[in-house]
C-alpha cells in the first residue's frame, strides 16, 4: 500500500448499521421492524428449485435449523458490524464456540488457548472436548512467546478473549495474530465483553470471532444466544492444515469449500455442516429479541463504560477496596493496550478486591440493595457476584489464589441505572463490609 | 480443475460437476480483481443440469498463475487458448462486467467459438474513472473500497443478503483482497482501454442482464449494448447493483436458466 492521498468513499456509520444492517421495511407487508418468521420450514416453489437450495445453486431457506430469515437478519447486521463476511447465531455462546472448534477440528488436533477464560469455555475446553480427542494448551494471555511455544503440529486454533476472565488482561490480537498467522493457525477471539462497538478483533487480525449475545449485545437478559462470525480473511488453502475447508467433503458431494466459496469458506462450512449436524441452532423468537437490543447497542454501551469509569473511581478511593482490576485505569498492567484496541473503553465487567477475604465478599453481596446478584454479565441492569462464595465456593484460599481469584474478590457488570444511585448502593455494601470488620 | 494455458498452471472451477463426454460448455469470465468464486451458484446449477462447467480464474486471478493479461483482446485469446486445451468447441460463454468485455470480444473474434453469451452489467466501453485507477495502480485499499462501494445498491449495501447470513459488501471487499498488488489495476486499466467491437457481427443469441441501480455500468449503457447486439434479450433487475451476483443471485440464475437451457441447440 502506498501513502498516496487516495481517499476511500464514506462507509455506512457503525451506529446506522446497529440498526439497519441486513433489514429493509418487509416488501410484502411494509413492516418497519424485523418480522418474526416462526415457522420451521419453507415452501419450494417446485422441484427443481428445491434441488437447487440443497445444493447451494439458489440462496434462500429451507428448515430453520439451517437458517431463518429471522436469524439472518441478526447474522448480517452483526457480520456488517464486526467486519466479517457471514455469521450464525447459535443457540448460546459455547455453542458457537463449539460450532468453530467443530469446523475446523477433529479427534487428535490442538488448541492453544489463553488462561483466562469464561469457566464455561475452559470446562469446554479442559475437560469435554479432550473426550473427543481434542486437546487444549493453556497459557498467560499476554505471553506471546508462550503461544508460541505451544504450538504443535496437530495445533489448529489459537484462542483467546478479548478481556480475560477474571483479571481482565486485555488480548493483545494484532501481536497474537501475528503468531499465528505466522504458523498458519487461524486466531479466535471471544469479544463477549467488547462487542463490535469497543473493539472490531477482525480489524486487528483475527479470523474469527465469537460473542455470547446473551450478554452485551442483548442488553435486556431474556434470552440465550451466540454468533459466530467469519473475517473471511484466513487462507485455509495455503495453511494447508484444514482438510475440512481445502478437501473434498463426501458429506456434500466432495465439495471443496474453499475452493467453491473463497473468502466464504469457513461460514458455509458451519452452515453446510456444523450447524446441519450438531444442530445448535438459535429460535427465531430469540433472533427477534437480540436484534432489539442490538439497534440501541452504542447508546448502551457508551453508557455502560461511562458508569463503569464513574464507579470505578470510586472504589479506587476506598479504603475497603485493596485493589482494582480495570483495564480503564492507568495502575492496569494493560492499560496502554486497552487505549490502543479499546479506544471507546475497556468494557463494562471488573473486579476488585475487599479487604477482610471471604467474609468481607459475603458480607458486601448481602448489605446491596440494587446490584443484581447473580451468575451473568452484561445485562442493562448492574449485576453482582462473589466468586469465592458462589461459582468458586468448593475453592480452598489456596486454591483461589491458583485461579486467579482472591478470597474478597467482587465482579461487578455496571449496569445502565443512574450512576449516583450505583454509588450509594455500593456505600451500602462497604458499610456492611465496615461492620464486620468492626466486630472482629 | 487444473490445466495448462499459454504456458501457466491455471485453474476452473467445475460447479462439482462430473459432466458426460458430450456435455455442452458453459464458461464463466469474471470481473476486475475477482476470480471463479464469484459464480459458484450457477457453476453448481449448470453442472447439475448436466454442462460442462469451466468458470475459469483469468491469469494472475484466483489460483491461475501468470502474469494478467492488459488488454480484453489478450484475455478473449487466452480464453480461446483455454477453450483448445479443454477440447471444447462451442460455448456458452457468460461474463460479468470486466468478463462480459472478453465475452463479446471472444464472440466478435471468435465467433465460431461462442454458442451463445450472456453479459452481466456490461458497458461498451467501460471507462474507469482516474480515483479509481490511480488508487488502484498504487495498491491502495481506497480502490477497493470505491469499487466495492460503487458496485453495490444502497440494498446491497445495508442488507438484505438473500443468502443467509452473508454481508455482501463486506464479501466483495476480502476478495478484492485476496488479488495480488498489480492485477486489479491492470484488469481496470484494459476495462478502460476497450475499444467497443463491432457488436452488430455478433450473430451467437445474446443476454444483457442489467441491475436499475447498477453505478458502475449504469443499465442504460447494458440497454445501449444489447442495441447493437442481433439475436438479443435484455432482463433489468429491480433494484440491483453491479454485484449482482451478490445481491440478486437467484434473479440472475433463473435470467441465465431461461436464456441458455432454452437454446434449442444446447
Amino acid at each position: 500500500m502506498s501513502d498516496a492521498p487516495h481517499r476511500s468513499p464514506k462507509k455506512t456509520g457503525f451506529d446506522t448499521l446497529a440498526l439497519h444492517a441486513g433489514q429493509i421495511p418487509d416488501p410484502t407487508t411494509g413492516a418497519r421492524a424485523t418480522p418474526i418468521y416462526q415457522s420451521a420450514a419453507f415452501v419450494f416453489p417446485d422441484s427443481d428449485y428445491a434441488a437447487g437450495l440443497f445444493n447451494i445453486e439458489r440462496a434462500g431457506h429451507v428448515y430453520s435449523r439451517l437458517s431463518n430469515p429471522t436469524n439472518a437478519v441478526l447474522e448480517e447486521r452483526m457480520a456488517a458490524l464486526d467486519h466479517g463476511v457471514g455469521a450464525i447465531a447459535t443457540a448460546s455462546g459455547q455453542a458457537a464456540m463449539h460450532l468453530a472448534v467443530a469446523t475446523l477440528l477433529g479427534a487428535g488436533d490442538h488448541i492453544v488457548a489463553s488462561q483466562s477464560l469464561y469457566g464455561g469455555t475452559h470446562n469446554l475446553l479442559e475437560y469435554t472436548l479432550p473426550r473427543f480427542g481434542i486437546e487444549t494448551t493453556f497459557v498467560d494471555p499476554r505471553d506471546m512467546d508462550a503461544f508460541k511455544a505451544a504450538i504443535q503440529p496437530e495445533t489448529k486454533l489459537i484462542f483467546g478473549e478479548i478481556l480475560g476472565n477474571p483479571g481482565l488482561e486485555v488480548l493483545d490480537v494484532p501481536r497474537l495474530a501475528d503468531v499465528a498467522h505466522g504458523a498458519g493457525l487461524p486466531l479466535l477471539v471471544d469479544a463477549t465483553f467488547s462487542t463490535p462497538y469497543l473493539c472490531k478483533p477482525i480489524e486487528h487480525g483475527a479470523d474469527l470471532v465469537m460473542h455470547s449475545a446473551t450478554k452485551f449485545l442483548s442488553g435486556h437478559g431474556v434470552v440465550i444466544g451466540g454468533v459466530i462470525v467469519d473475517g473471511g480473511t484466513f487462507d485455509w488453502e495455503a495453511s494447508g492444515k484444514f482438510a475440512t475447508l481445502s478437501e473434498p467433503y463426501s458429506g456434500f458431494h466432495d465439495l471443496v469449500f474453499a475452493e467453491e466459496f473463497g473468502p466464504h469458506a469457513f461460514i458455509t462450512r458451519a452452515r453446510k455442516e456444523g450447524i446441519r449436524d450438531f444442530g445448535a441452532c438459535m429460535a427465531p423468537m430469540t433472533a427477534f429479541q437480540i436484534l432489539q437490543g442490538l439497534e440501541t447497542l452504542p447508546l448502551r454501551m457508551a453508557k455502560h463504560v461511562s458508569n463503569t469509569q464513574v464507579v470505578v473511581e470510586y472504589l479506587a478511593e476506598q479504603a475497603l477496596v485493596e485493589s482494582i482490576s480495570y483495564p480503564g485505569l492507568t495502575s492496569h498492567p494493560d492499560f496502554e493496550l486497552a487505549q490502543s484496541l479499546l479506544p471507546k473503553g475497556a468494557g463494562a465487567v471488573f473486579s476488585f478486591e475487599l479487604t477482610g477475604g471471604r467474609e468481607a465478599g459475603r458480607a458486601f453481596i448481602e448489605h446491596l440493595e440494587l446490584f443484581s446478584h447473580l451468575a451473568n454479565v452484561g445485562d442493562a441492569k448492574s449485576l453482582v457476584i462473589h466468586p469465592a462464595s458462589t461459582t468458586h465456593h468448593r475453592m480452598d484460599e489456596q486454591s483461589l489464589r491458583a485461579a486467579g481469584i482472591g478470597a474478597g474478590l467482587i465482579r461487578l457488570s455496571v449496569g445502565l441505572e443512574d450512576s449516583a444511585d450505583l454509588i450509594d448502593d455500593l456505600k451500602l455494601g462497604l458499610r456492611g463490609v465496615q461492620k464486620l470488620i468492626g466486630k472482629r | 480443475m487444473r490445466t495448462v494455458v499459454e504456458g501457466d498452471a491455471v485453474y476452473y472451477g467445475t460447479g462439482s460437476g462430473v459432466p458426460a463426454d458430450d456435455a455442452p460448455a458453459i464458461v464463466f469470465v469474471h470481473g476486475a480483481g475477482f476470480d471463479h468464486s464469484v459464480w459458484v451458484m450457477p457453476a453448481r446449477y449448470f453442472a447439475r443440469h448436466g454442462y460442462r462447467v469451466v468458470a475459469l480464474d483469468l491469469p494472475g486471478h484466483g489460483r491461475s498463475e501468470g502474469a494478467p493479461r492488459t488488454s480484453i483482446e489478450s484475455m478473449a485469446s487466452w480464453v480461446a487458448d483455454l477453450l483448445d486445451t479443454l477440447n471444447i468447441e462451442k460455448a456458452a460463454v457468460v461474463g460479468h462486467s470486466m468478463g462480459s468485455l472478453v465475452v463479446m470480444t471472444l464472440a466478435a473474434q471468435h465467433h465460431e467459438r461462442v454458442q451463445s453469451l450472456a453479459l452481466l452489467g456490461t458497458s461498451a466501453p467501460m471507462r474507469v474513472t482516474n480515483l479509481l485507477l490511480d488508487a488502484a495502480s498504487d495498491n491502495h485499499h481506497a480502490a477497493i473500497d470505491m469499487a466495492n462501494s460503487w458496485s453495490h445498491s444502497v440494498g446491497g449495501t445495508r442488507g438484505t443478503s438473500e443468502t443467509p447470513g452473508m454481508s455482501i459488501l463486506n464479501g466483495g471487499e476480502r476478495l478484492l483482497e485476496r488479488a495480488a498488488d498489480g492485477v486489479f489495476h491492470a484488469d481496470l486499466a484494459a476495462c478502460n482501454e476497450f475499444s467497443a467491437q463491432n457488436l452488430a457481427a455478433i450473430a451467437a443469441p445474446a443476454l444483457v442482464i442489467a441491475g436499475d441501480a447498477d453505478k458502475m455500468t449504469p443499465s442504460k449503457a447494458g440497454l445501449a449494448v444489447a442495441e447493437q447486439l442481433l439475436d438479443v434479450r435484455t432482463c433489468m433487475l429491480p433494484g440491483c447493483g453491479h454485484a449482482m451476483l451478490s445481491e440478486q443471485p437467484n434473479a440472475v440464475l433463473d435470467a441465465l436458466a431461461a436464456f441458455i437451457l432454452n437454446e434449442p441447440d444446447r
